[in-house]
């Protein structure tokens, strides 16, 4: 709780540089549109103004500095313009408009969350069989390790329009892509969590005589929680992600994805950016989900973490 | 038919392989350890050439490996110029500025405990975002060559460094710091000579989650506009081109450039962290 004035102030810095920078990056245009308007600016001719910074530019004509706040199609938007277009289509706009957030966030979720749930329970049955099986830790577990350095999120573009052409359509496609995303964390994690009871511990159980089966049971998956959620928030925000990027250049027509593209291609950066926040607002919201899960868990386990 | 069963038959074989060398006695030597893995791999790919021949699978949905290693060799300069426009050029230039970027601030607000309590929470918010989102806004700001890929690379690698950073300068013990301090050593001697090697580790972690991130970040944003160079274009053109021959031996440069700088980041922290011990 102490963190809570410290992470208010980061945040407010970053907004800050946020606000300062919004000048500089619109002047130039808010200039040649307000000389359109009948309004002084200085230099006059457009051509030198190219030679001038933003900078430069605005303290020149520091009459112009409000209007940088409140351009129709700026370069960088102010945090309050952004504000208020994710609160017109948000909570303004009907949830089955297309012009609606939520709407496009759902068609976003709803592939993360169904692709995370395949991939994660995927990945717990390998990481399950990596650590009973030699042959399958010896022969996959390097292959999982590796995989993780490849750039496969570049090419979820293609796997959509390959199973596009195919014929498979809708859900499947970004669920494949958020599912093999969150494949290998969760397998790494598992494997080291269910890796992580001690000699002692399996001599105890040993002393027991506890099959296996009570082994995995009582010790083995119950050891391997924390690692569990570690993961799976790992899991979750890389699903997110791979589900945006494979929106983002499909010529996808719903999704947070789709959402940035499109303001993008008509010059209405508004709508990207709204798209933009709306999406990390979506992953922090995720991210959070697990936490307080995991505490809740972790607690009752009696495995607290400090 | 026959196809598939010789495929099933060299899986079988291959499997039957690993399961007496993994087995056997010498299981734990360095060259078992190498062959297992790389005949799991090579099985993989000759039952996947069999069953696309044998399927007569459409070579748009999916090429055999022989046709894509043809590409490798026959395209070599055309995937060298990609290389250097998208690895050298975007990502690495991206890595350098947003790893140096990460770092100094670390340095900066470290001296603050105020600050470090705030920037690692926000950090490690801001990592978990989706922020190659911001691609089509960097190319849009800063044009379609290098810069502006090199522009999202930084953005992308800063927060897991910065992260990463902070959190390994705070990883001394009082002791340590009571030593430095009977030793007389001021903020400097102590940053230089205790906090940053101990925080070496941490630094190194968030350097090795950067590296795919910075390959990610740069083929993403060619997507969005690019000169006619680049490992994004290829993929995005030939793909046009339904030759996936083409966008699958880009695939494997990545695969080997993302592999090869991981394991030379992991290289550097073998010799930069001796001491640590996992390293031992």
């Amino acid at each position: 709780m102490k963190s809570v004035v410290p992470v208010l102030t980061v945040v407010a810095a970053i907004i800050g540089f946020w606000l300062l920078a919004v000048i500089p990056m619109n002047m130039h245009l808010v200039a040649d549109q307000a000389q359109r308007d009948g309004l002084m600016v200085t230099p006059e001719a457009p051509a030198d103004r190219q030679d001038v910074s933003g900078v430069g530019l605005a303290l020149s004509n520091t009459h112009l500095i409000p209007l940088t706040y409140n351009f129709v199609r700026p370069r960088l938007p102010a945090p309050q313009q952004v504000a208020v277009e994710l609160w017109e289509t948000t909570v303004e706009k009907k949830i089955t408009s297309k012009r609606s957030l939520v709407y496009h966030g759902w068609v976003t979720l709803a592939p993360t969350l169904l692709g995370f749930v395949i991939g994660t329970g995927l990945g717990i049955l390998l990481a399950v069989g990596i650590v009973y099986s030699r042959v399958m830790d010896r022969s996959v577990m390097p292959w999982a390790i590796v995989s993780q350095t490849i750039p496969i999120l570049a090419l979820a573009p293609m796997v959509i329009v390959v199973l596009g052409s195919m014929g498979i359509q809708g859900l499947f496609p970004k669920s494949l892509i958020a599912a093999y995303l969150s494949f290998f964390p969760v397998v790494v994690g598992m494997v080291k969590g269910l890796r992580s009871p001690d000699g002692m511990q399996l001599d105890l159980l040993r002393t027991y005589h506890a099959s296996n089966t009570q082994g995995f049971w009582k010790l083995r998956l119950p050891a391997s929680t924390p690692y569990l959620f570690a993961s799976l928030k790992i899991g979750i925000s890389a699903s997110l992600v791979g589900t945006i990027v494979a929106e983002l250049p499909t010529g996808a027509k719903a999704g947070f994805g789709a959402r940035m593209l499109v303001g993008d291609q008509y010059g209405q950066p508004l709508v990207s950016w709204a798209a933009l926040i709306a999406a990390a607002i979506t992953a922090a919201a995720l991210v959070g989900l697990f936490s307080l899960i995991e505490r809740a868990t972790l607690k009752r386990m009696g495995m607290a973490a400090s | 038919m026959i196809w598939a069963v010789a495929a099933i038959v060299i899986w079988i074989f291959g499997w039957w392989l690993n399961v007496r060398l993994a087995n056997s006695a010498s299981s734990d030597n360095t060259l078992v350890k190498i062959l297992v893995p790389a005949i799991f791999g090579i099985t993989v790919l000759i039952v996947w050439e069999l069953l696309v021949r044998g399927f007569e699978v459409n070579p748009v949905i999916l090429p055999t490996p022989s046709a894509i290693f043809e590409r490798l060799i026959s395209e070599g300069p055309r995937l060298w110029a990609d290389f250097q426009q998208t690895i050298i050029k975007g990502s690495m230039s991206g890595y350098l500025i947003g790893g140096l970027a990460a770092f100094g601030v670390a340095i900066l607000a470290d001296r603050s405990e105020f600050l470090t309590r705030g920037i690692l929470p926000v950090g490690s918010f801001m990592a978990a975002l989706p922020i190659v989102g911001t691609a089509p806004i960097f190319v849009k700001w800063l044009g379609s060559d290098w810069e502006s890929k090199a522009a999202v690379v930084a953005v992308m690698v800063f927060f897991p460094i910065l992260v990463n950073t902070v959190a390994g300068l705070r990883d001394t013990t009082t002791m340590q710091r009571d030593l430095m301090r009977t030793y007389g050593a001021g903020y400097w001697p102590t940053l230089l000579k205790l906090r940053l090697p101990s925080a070496m580790p941490f630094i190194f972690n968030g350097l090795k989650i950067g590296t795919t991130l910075a390959l990610i970040g740069a083929i993403v944003a060619e997507f969005f506009g690019s000169p006619t160079v680049g490992m994004g274009f290829r993929i995005s053109t030939s793909f046009g081109q339904l030759a996936l021959d083409m966008v699958w031996a880009e695939i494997v440069i990545a695969a080997l450039a993302g592999s090869a700088f991981y394991g030379i980041m992991t290289l550097i922290e073998k010799r930069v962290t001796f001491w640590h011990p996992s390293q031992r």
